[in-house]
């Protein structure tokens, strides 16, 4: 059995302390040579009083964020089969590049005449981008995926209102198989939601689509392949059926790992799609962010994308802010930029195969983990998938009390990630499993072993499976408490 | 399981309790047993008018949030300030101090399209 | 490039699905096949592609200039301890910590950055980050909104011009009106009319900065408070440069109830616009109602003390279209690096920094009203940047141009985002600022303005 994960050398019992405990206030600052000047230069009436944080030794300061870091998995510590999120290897050179010093110091409102290379990485990424995924333009603007779904929402709402037609198209249409931020998004622009069942294939029906588009059909928000990992191979069809309603399609590149280098959304009859940067393209994930969702168009749209827009003209490139029909500005700046140059760096590394095969492997490895744990658990479609799949722990559950939420907690146990969990909604006791294409068969046949030793375990003894983690830092978390009592923070007493 | 007697109930698992013109409306003990562990009510405001069977406000637990309808319509008058320190209450006691807000109705006739509580203990035994 | 799959391994693989071809598992309907190959270049080694990317790099040139421009995004000292730790690889490829169990080390992280954004900002508690100060500033309205179910906003024109523009965006989907309040001839925002604006009971929410756009310090005054407080409208404050918290009186201090800001500042770099990390923090009663993820403190199955994230049901991935915002991402790994400089820094190394950087610009504002004709356009105190008038018959394109060939960045031209502040310049002064770099940006002015106001000149 592996050895138990992140158990760093330092473990105090209890814990780590947080920064806050076992502070001293007043350890001198060896980082400034001091001057004073608030008092002099500052009327008394705007300085604060107090500046209630605490001060460190450095070395006080290494220990601590290690001795957290050791309590962190993470991609580099063991394999995440995480569904839809796409946890590969993290290149180090994508890193060594964002931090060359001629571009973590380009501070965003240089001249544009003093940032040529920023701007040509920028403009050539987005010309890669559009290319690898058939659209007319990209804009590397939005910060993450869910962002880049509102920027699209505000584009296809202002296209709308440019025909006439803002008023009466007030729907997006979701598969039930979407993501949860697609409804949010589509929210925050004010559009009403319709929901739309899969069919027995997991898909979405040509037929149930018909149904339910009409004048009303402002855009359609799918991903391919869909959260089951299914290729939706009516997507031409379903295209022209909301165009032919005069809706616009919205692709989610959520999944886009599956299909980069071997189909383009854009020739599927996608309007309008993010890429997640950091799931396709290699950028670290950093515990949850920062992310980055270039947002891909097609021609008749590439007039509403957000500003500024990197323009090219005789090999001179700058930023534009001045177009009349944009939906305007997204953020503070202008993009995720260190994310762009790791994603630039990833997409040259590759090349043109590299691309193809990426996606290749990955399906490949997902059909391999699929065929070797159908027999244990349920896979409602018993089919090839993509770059992930669905397995259900139904039957398990009803036979021996062990839910997908246990087998989960026993991986983590077996010093793997678990699998993304209860998503999609519409299989009860779902595993969500995307080993992505950096994983060698080796760790994949150790961690079919795994789950298969896991649910082998619980049809012989359940205990063991019910009660786990118990190999790891914490056990299970007491999360109704923390929703009914939230602590958010830190206090100096109990009552402040 | 039986209802409790005198309560009104609706399809969403919402129960009223008709006093004179003012109703007080809660979840079921069904409700709040498919919920789990509820860890927070939004209720409506106080002076606000509601349309009988309206979405008025959420319940959220762990991980799971469902929306309020309001069985009855009319003007919030009370709402239950415990649940904001003791989201578990309703949990505890759905029908008693688990209540969540009490209106004053505008049209008592809307009580003709509500359930009894044998109807009600039908819906919930189909499941 | 990065696959670790043999050709055995790939053999025996499809073996085990019983097919005879990765091809066989990609194949798609003929009518959205690909047509032709991408215009993808082929692949490079990595020592080549070191030189590619290092090529563009070079192009930027304005690295290698003195520099002084800030508005929002500020270069400081970045002791080297910080990136050591920030970049180890445990921080830097774990996934967002959705399996507590197994990533306790950086939910304790993110709840300590928390507690510093709260402690900092004079507020109950804060949210675990959103994409940045703009964005940050744009979901708490969104927030005021919600809080009174009112659709306007009253927003300062001293708000940084990228913050408000972001807001009407967000406003525009949502359908939100946006004013304005003017600016008072010291470059603080003119609160004069705020009292009868906010008793038609209108507006969501004002929203203040401070230090504002210009550098200036813009607390509202008593008078706007107990205006706001009548009319239940409730006071965003803004923070575009979280190094000044060390040394200002905090938002929470001066009646924000939500604070949205940026903290850039606290070791990430410039970067060319991003990624940055905006936070929102806020009073309890709008714990409900922040956008973002949150990380709570519970205990775990044994009693013991664990971290968690929590109140999710807030959130998009519960919600859907019921949530409080789509936000799905946070700035994890930007707030983590603004939490190991805080603790780095200590409040004695915070305070620091803000003095020098008060420090610096007054020497820099002083120096620079030397050259004649220059002179500070606003009388009201600065924290790091300030707004100078640039004598009369200069242009402040041309001025900058000259200023370029001299190696500096010499701020921003304010008339890009104020017309009526056409001849002023905006510039900052942070500890990274020499006296030897202000020495020399005086006396190129003096140089640069003498030739100026020769007749060929602007």
């Amino acid at each position: 059995m592996p050895e138990p994960i992140s158990l760093g050398t330092v473990q105090p019992a209890g814990g780590v302390p947080l920064i806050f405990e076992n502070a001293e206030a007043g350890r001198a600052n060896t980082y400034f040579a001091s001057e004073g000047g608030l008092k002099e230069r500052l009327p008394q009436s705007v300085l604060r009083l107090a500046l209630p944080l605490p001060d460190h030794s450095e070395l006080d300061v290494v220990r601590h964020f290690t001795a957290l870091s050791q309590r962190t998995f993470s991609i580099d510590s063991g394999f995440y089969p995480l569904g839809s999120c796409t946890m590969k290897y993290n290149p180090r050179v994508n890193d060594a590049m964002a931090n060359l010093p001629g571009f973590r110091e380009l501070h965003p409102l240089v001249p544009d005449e003093m940032a040529q290379g920023a701007l040509a990485l920028m403009y050539d990424l987005e010309r890669l981008l559009s290319n690898i995924f058939g659209m007319a333009a990209f804009s590397l603007n939005p910060a993450a995926g869910a962002h880049a779904e509102l920027a699209a929402l505000l584009i296809a709402k202002a296209y709308f209102r440019d025909k006439g037609e803002g008023a009466r198209r007030t729907t997006v249409i979701v598969p039930d198989t979407a993501h949860g931020t697609n409804p949010a998004s589509a929210a925050m622009v004010g559009y009403r939601v319709l929901s739309l069942r899969s069919d027995a294939r997991g898909r979405v029906g040509v037929d149930d689509l018909a149904k339910v588009l009409g004048a009303d059909t402002a855009v359609c928000m799918m991903t391919n392949p869909n959260t089951l990992g299914l290729f939706e191979d009516h997507i031409a069809e379903i295209a022209a059926a909301v165009h032919a309603a005069g809706g616009l399609m919205y692709y989610d590149g959520a999944n886009a790992n599956a299909l980069m280098g071997n189909a383009r959304p854009g020739d599927m009859g996608f309007d309008l799609m993010h890429l997640n940067t950091h799931k396709t393209f290699s950028i670290p994930h950093g515990g949850g962010g920062a992310g980055h969702g270039p947002i891909g168009v097609a021609a008749h749209l590439a007039k509403y994308l957000p500003t500024p827009v990197v323009i090219k003209e005789q090999d001179v490139y700058r930023l534009e802010f001045d177009r009349p029909d944009t939906i305007g500005a997204m953020r503070s700046f202008w993009s995720n930029f260190a994310h762009a140059v790791r994603a630039l760096t990833y997409i040259r590394a590759n090349g043109v195969e590299g691309l193809g095969r990426i996606s290749q492997l990955a399906v490949l490895n997902a059909n391999y983990v699929r065929v070797k744990v159908r027999d244990v658990l349920q896979t409602p479609y018993d089919e090839p998938c993509r770059h992930e799949f669905v397995a259900s722990a139904q039957e398990l559950k009803r036979e021996t009390g062990v839910r997908a939420l246990d087998i989960a907690k026993a991986l983590l146990d077996r010093g793997f990630h678990a699998p993304t969990m209860y998503f999609p909604l519409l299989v009860p006791e779902c595993l969500m499993i995307e080993p992505t294409e950096t994983e060698s068969k080796a760790t994949l046949d150790a961690f079919i072993d795994a789950l298969r030793d896991i649910v082998e375990q619980a049809r012989r003894e359940p205990e063991p499976v019910l009660q786990s983690p118990r190999r790891t830092p914490v056990r299970r978390i007491d999360e109704t408490r923390a929703a009914r009592q939230p602590d958010l923070r830190w206090s100096p007493s109990p009552s402040a | 399981m039986a209802q409790p007697a005198g309560l009104l109930y609706s399809k969403e698992h919402e129960w009223a309790k008709l006093d004179g013109e003012v109703a007080t409306i809660g979840i079921t003990e069904y409700a709040q047993h498919s919920l789990g562990d509820i860890v927070y009510v939004e209720l409506p405001r106080i002076g606000s008018d509601v349309k009988q069977f309206a979405n008025v406000g959420v319940v959220e637990s762990v991980k799971a949030v469902s929306d309020l309808f309001t069985p009855l319509g009319g003007e919030v008058v009370e709402v239950n300030a415990g649940l904001e320190g003791d989201p578990a209450m309703v949990n505890r006691d759905p029908f008693g101090d688990g209540w969540l807000f009490k209106v004053r109705v505008s049209d008592v006739g809307e009580r003709e399209s509500l359930l009894s509580p044998e109807r009600y203990d039908e819906i919930v035994a189909e499941g | 490039m990065y696959t670790p799959h043999t050709n055995q391994d790939i053999e025996a693989m499809l073996a085990g699905i019983g097919v005879t071809s990765i091809d066989e598992l990609m194949r798609v309907p003929e009518a959205v096949a690909l047509r032709e190959p991408l215009q993808v270049p082929p692949a490079l080694a990595e020592m080549e592609l070191q030189r590619l990317i290092a090529g563009y790099a070079a192009r930027n040139t304005a690295v290698q200039c003195t520099s002084f421009i800030g508005a929002g995004a500020y270069r400081h000292y970045v002791p080297p301890v910080i990136g050591t730790l920030a970049m180890r690889g445990e921080f830097l490829t774990a996934y967002t910590p959705y399996q507590a169990e197994v990533s306790q080390g950086y939910l304790q992280a993110i709840y300590e950055w928390q507690t510093y954004i709260a402690l900092l900002t004079g507020s109950d508690l804060a949210n675990a980050s959103v994409y940045d100060g703009a964005t940050a500033l744009a979901e708490a309205a969104i927030m005021a909104v919600n809080a009174t179910g009112r659709r306007s906003l009253l927003v300062s024109r001293a708000v940084h011009p990228n913050y408000r523009a972001v807001l009407r965006t967000y406003a525009r989907g949502l359908e939100l009106e946006v004013d304005e309040l003017p600016l008072a001839a010291d470059g603080t925002t003119d609160l004069s009319r705020l009292p009868a604006l906010l008793a038609e009971q209108r507006y969501a929410a004002v929203v203040i900065q401070n230090p504002n756009v210009f550098g200036c310090i813009d607390i509202p005054d008593g008078a706007a408070r107990a205006a706001a407080t009548s009319s239940e409208t409730i006071v965003v404050g803004v923070v575009a440069e979280a190094l000044s918290l060390a040394a200002l009186v905090p938002p929470g201090e001066w009646g924000a109830a939500i604070v949205a800001g940026e903290a850039q500042s606290f070791g990430v770099p410039v970067a060319y616009g991003g990624p940055y990390v905006g936070f929102i923090a806020c009073s309890k009663e709008h714990m409900r109602r922040i956008p973002g993820r949150l990380v709570g403190k519970t205990v775990d199955a044994d009693g013991q003390p664990a971290y968690t994230l929590t109140l999710q049901a807030r959130e998009q991935h519960i919600r859907r279209e019921r949530a409080t915002s789509n936000i799905c991402t946070n700035q994890a790994h930007c707030a983590l690096i603004a939490t190991i400089y805080l603790s780095t820094l200590g409040a004695t190394g915070l305070r620091a920094c803000a003095a020098l950087n008060v420090q610096r610009i007054h020497e820099l504002a002083e120096r620079v009203v030397e050259v004649r004709g220059f002179e500070r356009r606003f009388s009201s105190p600065v924290f790091n940047e300030c707004v100078l008038r640039v004598p009369d018959g200069v242009n402040v394109a041309t001025l900058l141009g000259a200023l370029r060939q001299r190696g500096i960045l010499g701020g921003v031209d304010l008339g890009r985002w104020y017309p009526e502040l056409h001849d002023c310049l905006l510039m900052t002064a942070t500890e990274l600022t020499t006296h030897e770099e202000i020495a020399s940006l005086g006396s190129a002015l003096e140089e640069v303005v003498t030739k100026q106001r020769e007749p060929v000149g602007a």
